[in-house]
C-alpha cells in the first residue's frame, strides 16, 4: 500500500494498494482539491482524511510516492516535501513519479490510444509538453519527449491525441508506483522536481511583520 | 504526551537556512543547520526560489542529521513545531508540508509557530538562569529589525516597532557591495572597519528625530542611510578623491549600532523594563555587542545574548518555543495552518 501525492496542479492525495479478496490493484481513498493556492494548508488535512478513507494507520503503507512536476513550483515543493517527510517519519522508500506520466496513464485506461500529447500550465506564458506511444507490457505509459517546456502559442503539433490537463490524480501516480514495483521497474524518475527552468533571481525584499 | 519534559523537533524554512532543532524541555540536544548563503553570493542577497529549492533538497538530510546528533529516534517525539511565519513564503511552505507530514507519520501533534517569537524562546536553552519577563527584545538579521516587548513568551507578546524599509542586515549587505565587497556584508564590514574611526563621517541615524518620535519612536529605517554612505562615496570619487574605505565602514557600522541600541534602550526606559534580550544574525557582529553592553551597563539594564549558534536563525529556536507552548499547556495547532510571511507576533501559535 502506497500514500501518494501530487502538488504539482492543485493538491491530490490518495492510498492505493491491492484489494484484501481479489488482490486486485486499486484506489483505496482519494482525496483532493484543484485550488493551486492554497497547497500548504490543505496537504495536512488531505493525507489524513485519505489514510481514514481507507481505513488504514501510516505505518501500514510499504511506501510514499509523490508527482515530481512538471508544475508551478511553490506549491509543487509542498508536496514532494510532504511525501519525503512522510516516507522519513515511517521508515519507508519514497517514489517519484513524473506528473505527466500519471496523466497520460489515466488517459490510456480511459481509452485512448496511440501517440498522446499531455500539456499542463507553466506559467509565463509557456506550457509544460510531454509525448507518449501508449501503454508498454508492464502497463507503463511510453514517454517519447519530455517534460519539456514550449512556448504557449508554439506548442509542437501533436501526432495524434492533444491532452490539456488541469488536474493530476493523485490515485495514478500511485497506480503508476505499484505497477512500476511490481514490474521491478523502479525507480521511475529521479528524486528532483521537474522545475524545468533556472531560479528566477528577484533579490527577497526582506521579512516584514504586519503592524 | 510528556508535558513535563516533552521531547520535540523543530523545523526552520523562512529565510536560508534550513534549520532542524531538538530539545528536550528546555534542554539542547541537537542543533543542525544547511545553509544555502553561498548560493546567494553572486546575487547579493537571499533569493526566495534559491533559498525554497534548497530547503526541499536538504530538509530530509537535515533531520536525519539532528536525530543522529541528538540520539533520538522519531519515534521518541512529542511534536513537531515549524515556523508558521513571518518569512519568505515559499520558502516557509517547504517545512509547513514537511511538518505536517512528519507528524501525521508519527502520530504526534503539531505546533505552528512564530519565526520572531523562536528568536526569544532560543535564550531559553541550557541555562541555569532563565530568561525573566517582561523583556524587551531586539531582533536583527538580514530579514527582520524588530523590537518586541516580551510580556510572557507564549502567552503575551507585543510588536513594538520594525524596520519601514531595510532589514539592518539588508543594509550592511547592500552597504558592502557598494564598497565592493561581498556578500554577506556584515562580517566584511566588520573587517573593513578595522583601524576606522566610526566618528570620520556623522551618517544619518533613521527616524530618531524629534519629529520621528510620535510615529516611529521604536521603527527603524536604513534605506537612507545607505544612500547616505552611496552619495558621500561618489561624491569622493567624482572629486578625484581616495575613498577611506576603513573609516566609511566603520562610520555606517556605528550609525547602524548607534540606531539599535539607542531605541533598545529607549524602549526599555520608557516601559520600565529593565532587560534587553538580543537575537538574530546581526548580534554576530561585535561592535553591537559592545555598545550594547557598555549602554545597558550604563542604563542599569540588564543584558542578554544567547550564544551565536542560536542567534542566526535555527530549528533549536522553534523546538524551544514549542516545548514551552507544551509545557504551558497549550493545544496544538490544527492541520490547516499555512504560510503567513507576515505572522503578526501576537500570533505566538498559530491555531
Ligand atoms: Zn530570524
Amino acid at each position: 500500500m502506497l500514500l501518494a501525492i501530487d502538488t504539482s496542479t492543485g493538491t491530490s492525495v490518495a492510498v492505493v494498494g491491492r484489494d484484501g479478496a481479489s488482490g486486485e490493484l486499486r484506489c483505496l481513498a482519494e482525496t483532493g482539491t484543484d485550488d493551486t493556492m492554497r497547497h500548504a494548508e490543505v496537504i495536512g488535512g488531505f493525507i489524513h482524511e485519505a489514510l481514514a478513507v481507507a481505513g488504514i494507520s501510516g505505518s501500514r503503507l510499504s511506501g510514499v510516492t509523490a508527482g515530481m512536476g512538471p508544475g508551478p513550483f511553490t506549491g509543487l515543493r509542498v508536496g514532494i516535501a510532504a511525501a519525503h517527510a512522510f516516507a522519513l517519519g515511517i521508515d519507508r522508500p519514497f517514489v517519484p513519479v513524473v506528473s505527466h506520466d500519471a496523466i497520460a496513464w489515466s488517459r490510456y485506461r480511459a481509452g485512448d490510444t496511440g501517440p498522446l500529447q499531455v500539456v499542463t500550465d507553466a506559467r509565463r506564458r509557456e506550457f509544460a509538453v510531454s509525448e507518449y506511444d501508449g501503454l508498454d507490457d508492464d502497463g507503463l505509459p511510453v514517454r517519447v519527449l519530455g517534460p519539456e517546456l514550449a512556448p504557449r502559442d508554439a506548442v509542437p503539433e501533436a501526432r495524434g491525441i492533444r491532452f490539456d490537463a488541469t488536474i493530476v490524480s493523485a490515485g495514478a501516480v500511485g497506480m503508476l508506483a505499484e505497477l512500476a514495483f511490481a514490474a521491478g521497474r523502479l525507480p521511475l524518475a529521479a528524486d528532483a522536481p521537474l522545475y524545468l527552468r533556472a531560479p528566477d533571481v528577484t533579490p527577497s525584499p526582506g521579512k516584514r511583520v504586519l503592524q | 504526551m510528556n508535558r513535563a519534559e516533552p521531547l520535540i523537533l523543530g523545523i526552520e524554512t523562512s529565510c536560508d537556512e534550513t534549520g532542524v532543532g531538538i530539545v528536550r524541555g528546555t534542554t539542547l540536544l541537537a542543533n543542525t543547520i544547511a545553509s544555502s548563503m553561498d548560493e546567494h553570493a553572486r546575487y547579493g542577497g537571499v533569493v526566495p526560489e534559491v533559498a525554497a529549492r534548497a530547503h526541499l533538497e536538504a530538509l530530509g538530510p537535515t533531520i536525519l542529521a539532528a536525530l543522529e546528533e541528538a540520539s533520538v529516534s522519531l519515534d521518541d517525539l512529542d511534536a513537531i513545531a515549524v515556523t508558521s511565519g513571518p518569512g519568505l513564503a515559499g520558502a516557509l511552505m517547504v517545512g509547513v508540508g514537511a511538518a505536517k507530514a512528519l507528524a501525521l507519520s508519527l502520530d504526534v501533534p503539531i505546533y505552528a509557530v512564530n519565526h520572531l517569537v523562536g528568536h526569544v524562546g532560543a535564550d531559553l536553552l541550557d541555562t541555569a538562569d532563565p530568561l525573566e519577563t517582561p523583556t524587551v527584545a531586539l531582533l536583527v538579521s538580514g530579514g527582520h529589525t524588530s523590537l518586541l516587548l516580551v510580556r510572557d513568551l507564549v502567552s503575551d507578546v507585543e510588536l513594538l516597532g520594525e524596520t519601514i524599509d531595510d532589514a539592518a542586515g539588508e543594509a550592511f549587505d547592500k552597504v558592502a557591495r557598494l564598497l565592493g565587497l561581498p556578500y554577506p556584508g556584515g562580517p566584511e564590514i566588520d573587517r573593513a572597519a578595522i583601524g576606522g574611526d566610526p566618528k570620520a563621517i556623522r551618517f544619518p541615524r533613521g527616524l530618531t528625530q524629534p519629529k520621528d518620535q510620535a510615529a516611529h519612536r521604536y521603527d527603524f529605517s536604513f534605506s537612507g542611510l545607505k544612500t547616505a554612505v552611496a552619495r558621500w562615496v561618489e561624491q569622493r570619487e567624482a572629486a578625484g578623491e581616495p575613498v577611506p574605505l576603513a573609516d566609511v565602514a566603520a562610520s555606517f557600522r556605528e550609525a547602524v549600532v548607534d540606531v539599535l541600541v539607542t531605541k533598545a534602550i529607549a524602549a526599555c526606559t520608557d516601559l520600565g523594563v529593565p532587560r534587553l534580550l538580543l537575537g538574530g544574525g546581526v548580534i554576530a557582529n561585535a561592535r553591537l555587542r559592545e555598545v550594547a553592553e557598555e549602554r545597558t551597563d550604563a542604563a542599569g539594564i540588564d543584558l542578554r545574548v544567547p550564544p551565536l549558534s542560536l542567534c542566526t536563525d535555527n530549528g533549536a529556536m522553534i523546538a524551544a518555543l514549542g516545548s514551552q507552548l507544551v509545557m504551558a499547556g497549550h493545544p496544538p495547532s490544527g492541520l490547516g495552518f499555512g504560510a503567513d510571511s507576515t505572522l503578526p507576533v501576537t500570533e505566538i501559535r498559530v491555531a
